[in-house]
This record gives C-alpha cells, structure tokens and sequence, in this order.
C-alpha cells in the first residue's frame, strides 16, 4: 500500500461517499418515521397482505414478517437499503481500475515506480474506507432513527447488531466481484450500467427464488445469503450462505491480484 | 552503456500483429528517433518499456535491467510523456503535479515550477478546463519534474502550437545536454531530423532500418525527373531503381548506385528536361514506408 495512492482515491471518493451515505441515512429516516402510524394500522396491513398472492409476498421477502413489529418493519427497510448498499459497492468494484483505463490516466499512474500490486491495494483499501464510512453511517441512522420512531414498542438490539453486521460482508461482495468482472473484460464501457445490473440482477435472483421456491439461486446471490427478514425471523444468520459470502470475496479479491499483475493496459483509440 | 536493449521484442494482441523480432539498442546520451506510420507498432514498443503491457516473446532491458522484474525500479528515473492526454476529474494542475512528484525519492516541488514556467502552465486551473494543447503541457511537466535520466516522447508535440513546440523542443535539448537519453517516437520527420542522432525506422511492427541521421541522407540516393517527348522509350532496367513513376511524359525514379548508368540510358534519347537531386528525408522515408 502506498499513501500518495490511497491518500488520492480517497478524495476522487468524497462525493461519491458523501452523497451515498446521505441518501442512505434519509431512506432510514423517513421510513422510520412513518413506522409509528405504520403500526397503528398494523391489522389493515396484515389483512391486505394476506389478500395478496403469497408468491408476491415471499418475492418481497414479507412472508414471515410482522410489520407492525420495530424490526419488521426495519427488516423490510433494510432491505432497500441492501439495493443501494450494493450498487455502491459494485460501482466502487466496476470502477477501482477500469475508469483510470478509460480515461487513460492508467498510463499515468502504471509509468510511475509502483508495483501492481501495491496500487491495487492501495485502491482497494479506499474504496473499503469510503464503503466502510457509509456503513457507519448506516449504523448509527438506523440506531437513532429507530430509537425516535419506535413508539414505545420493543425490540431485540442483539437482532439489529446482526442485520447491521452483515452490512460489511455484504460491501465486500459486491466490491470485489465487480472488481474481477471489470477484470475480466477488455474494457469497461459504463460503469454504471454494470453496477446497477449487477446489483438489481442479485436481488431479482434473490426475489425470483423465493417466488419460485427454488433453492439452488439463493447459493449465488448475497440479497439470500443476508436475507433480512431470515435473519429477523430466526435470529440468526445462515451459516453455510455466509460461508459462501465469504468465499466468494476471497476468490473474486485472489482472482484480481492475479488477473491484473497479467493485465495488458490498453492505449485507447 | 546502453541505456534500451530490445532483443527480439515480439507482441502479438490475440492474432493481431504488434510488433514482430524488434531488436535495437539505445546508447547513454543520444536522442534516439523511432519513426513510422500511423499503427505501425511504435506506442506497441513504448508499452511494453513500461510494461504497461507485456511483451509475448523476446524481452526489453533498461539501464541493464530487465523492464518486467525490475519495472518499479527502473521507473523511478524514467520520464513518460503518453502520446494522448489524460485527466482525473475535477483536479487542479497543481494537485496532479504534486501528485506525480509524490511518487519519486527525490524533491520535485523546484523543477515542477520550473518546468511550469517555461511552459507558461497556469497551476490553478482545473485539468478539465484546459485546451487540448495545455493538456499536453501538463503532461509533458508531469513527464519531466523528476529530471529524469531517460526520456520517452510519444508523439509529443500534437496540439502544441509552433511556438511552444520550439520551447519544448529546447527543453528535451536541455535535458539531453544534463545528461538524459531521450526515446523520441513520432511520424513527423522534420522534428525527428532536428532533434535526433539516430532513428530506427519501424513499419508494420518490424524494425526496417536503423541508421544515423547523417548517414541516412548520405544513403547516395538521388532522385531523378527525366521529361520527354516520348518518354515510354525511357526504359531504365537497372538494378538500384525504385519507386518509377510516369505521367505526361515525365519519368520520376530514385537510384542508388553508379550513376553514370543513368546517364548514359539519358544521352540515347532527347531529352527536355532533367533533375538529379538529393531527395529529402521525407522522401527517404516514403521509399521505406511503400
């Protein structure tokens, strides 16, 4: 790892973080709030949903959820925070080397006396801090949002560490599978594009398994490994998913040191 | 003491053709020309010295080392002005300056003002808001602020206006003078012949030539223009004729070799016109581009 490198991207990510970490901690916010006349109506929700095909349900992962419970209600939450939580990461994967190759300041940085090795690092270990800031974040809105809307009505802190915990493995997912798919191309075109598919792509997955009760998608998709509504009904995570989590990230992570000692850098024309 | 040795240097991209068998050295000091077309495999070289890509056969060594085991070492004191320009969004000259002067042993922070003032770079400036031409200045101060002691110019002066293609120009003199060897790869040869000792000549990913610059105008060339009536009885069958052509009973070849034999086919006939002269560089390079 070398400072002026890690010191460098971590500025080209202060918009980036900041904007992600804001919208984030208003998403809590505001759903947060409207949980209290949420609750009230709780029975009227129950009922409405029970009126709704349950193939609908299970997608949504609302099947064994209460909503008129704090977590819940949260876990639904959470959920769409888990969307956004990996578009980030995976914007973060796609981007780490390929937008310096397109914009051709790879040629730059690749002529100076670093090592390879040394700036993947030095980049990954950003993108970690900027996505580790945004989970901090995460945590500490979703503490004082629950705190100030939850109406009297309990909860399981040890349950919202669980969910909240996840939050990090779940980053790293999505991180370093973009980083070794982005490898894995000649050239990365959009970014964006990619990021968003690969995100929404896991969580259609992940929704289309549980609508289809089959099993063998929730082997590949994180949204399944830290099913929020799993982790609050059974108060506990799925241990051989998250093994396959972590697995994941120690191939994808393994995979891209090697890929890009090897990488050809392109003069784009 | 060579400061490049290239030893059968071959890249292919998949089955395309990079460079095939190029082999050359690079003596400490000179200002080496590397010149050819468009494609012809010249950034290809460039890359593979600064193993931004790496090579499929034959190896490049720098200072005596090799470029691929000792990349980071040997970059240390390479200076690499890339042919295109670059920029990270929304940085200021200064910051990507010292940004680049960051990544060397020595203190960069004098000549980088230095540089920048012969220049005429306005550090302030957001990189994006710059013109083509001030892009490339920025390049070439983030090229040379570690005075280096090799120096690889790709297609340097694009976008520079004359001007500041001189004061360039005076600059990578300077610097040769304190002792830099320069690697000047471009395809125009006028800059080529005023700044280089020694040009190797590359086309289709092979080295063709590799010749002192002298030398190579010396090669007893000549281009001859012969016009007559009947020009189509002007048959000149030797060997040492290239590149005839004919048009409105004008006969242009060049020739390498006694020409007396010219001469004397010319005397046989009756002739309204004659030229016997030195062909230009650009004409030299044409014979080998063809």
């Amino acid at each position: 790892m070398k400072f002026n490198i890690y010191k460098h991207e971590i500025t080209m990510y202060r918009k980036s973080v900041l904007t992600w970490s804001l919208s984030l901690a208003v998403i809590i916010f505001l759903f947060m709030s409207m949980f209290s006349s949420f609750a009230k109506d709780a029975d009227v929700l129950n009922q409405a949903l029970a009126q709704m095909p349950p193939e609908l349900i299970t997608a949504f992962g609302m099947d064994q959820v209460d909503m008129a419970s704090v977590l819940g209600y949260f876990g639904f939450l959470f959920l769409f925070c888990q969307v956004c939580l990996a578009i980030q990461a995976a914007n973060y994967g796609f981007g780490l080397v390929s937008v310096e190759e397109r914009d051709l300041t790879a040629d730059f940085l690749l002529a100076k006396p670093v090592k390879r090795t040394t700036i993947l690092t030095s980049k990954l270990l950003a993108a970690l801090t900027g996505l580790t800031i945004t989970n901090i974040v995460v945590w500490v809105s979703s503490f004082s949002a629950i705190e100030s809307s939850r109406a009297g009505r309990p909860y399981d802190t040890g349950i919202l560490l669980l969910l909240l915990a996840s939050i990090a493995i779940f980053q790293l997912v999505f991180l370093s599978l973009g980083i070794v798919i982005s490898l894995l191309m000649k050239r990365v075109r959009s970014v964006t594009t990619l990021s968003m598919g690969l995100a929404f792509g896991m969580y259609i997955l992940s929704a289309f398994g549980g609508m289809l009760g089959d099993d063998t998608f929730d082997l590949v998709t994180p949204f399944k490994h830290f099913d929020p509504s799993a982790i609050v009904g059974s108060g506990s995570y799925d241990l051989p998913l998250v093994l396959i989590s972590i697995a994941l990230i120690v191939v994808s992570i393994t995979a891209s040191y090697w890929l890009y000692l090897k990488r050809n850098i392109h003069s784009v024309t | 003491m060579s400061i490049i040795e290239v030893e059968k240097l071959t890249k292919y991209y998949g089955k395309s053709r990079g460079i095939v068998d190029v082999s050359f050295n690079v003596e400490e000091g000179e200002i080496f020309g590397f010149i050819g077309p468009n494609g012809a495999g010249k950034s290809t070289t460039i890359r593979l010295f600064l193993s931004l890509i790496y090579p499929s056969s034959g190896k490049a060594r720098i200072f005596g080392k090799d470029c691929i085991e000792f990349g980071p070492e040997i970059r240390q004191e390479i200076g690499y002005l890339p042919s295109e320009v670059f920029y990270y969004e929304g940085m200021k000259v200064i910051d990507l300056l010292k940004y680049s002067g960051s990544f060397y042993k020595k203190d960069t922070t004098r000549r980088m003002h230095e540089l920048a003032e012969i220049m005429e770079l306005d550090l302030k400036r957001r990189i994006d808001d710059l013109s083509y031409g001030n892009k490339k200045k920025v390049g070439i101060v983030q090229g040379l602020l570690h005075q280096p002691k090799l120096i690889i110019l790709d297609e340097p002066t694009s976008g520079l206006d004359p001007l500041m293609q001189q004061k360039f120009f005076n600059l990578i003199r300077e610097e040769n003078k304190r002792g830099a060897t320069v690697f000047f790869s471009s395809h125009i040869l006028g800059e080529v012949q005023k700044m280089c000792s020694r040009v190797a000549v590359i086309k289709e990913g092979s080295i063709i030539k590799i010749e002192e610059i002298k030398t190579l105008r010396n090669e007893h060339y000549k281009k001859v223009m012969v016009t007559a009536e009947n020009s189509d009885q002007l048959q000149f069958d030797l060997e040492g004729v290239t590149n005839v052509e004919r048009d409105n009973g004008t006969v242009r070849f060049f020739f390498k070799g006694d020409i007396n034999q010219v001469t004397r086919i010319i005397s046989a006939h009756d002739v309204a016109d004659l030229t016997i002269e030195e062909p230009t560089l650009e004409e030299i390079f044409m014979h080998y581009y063809e």
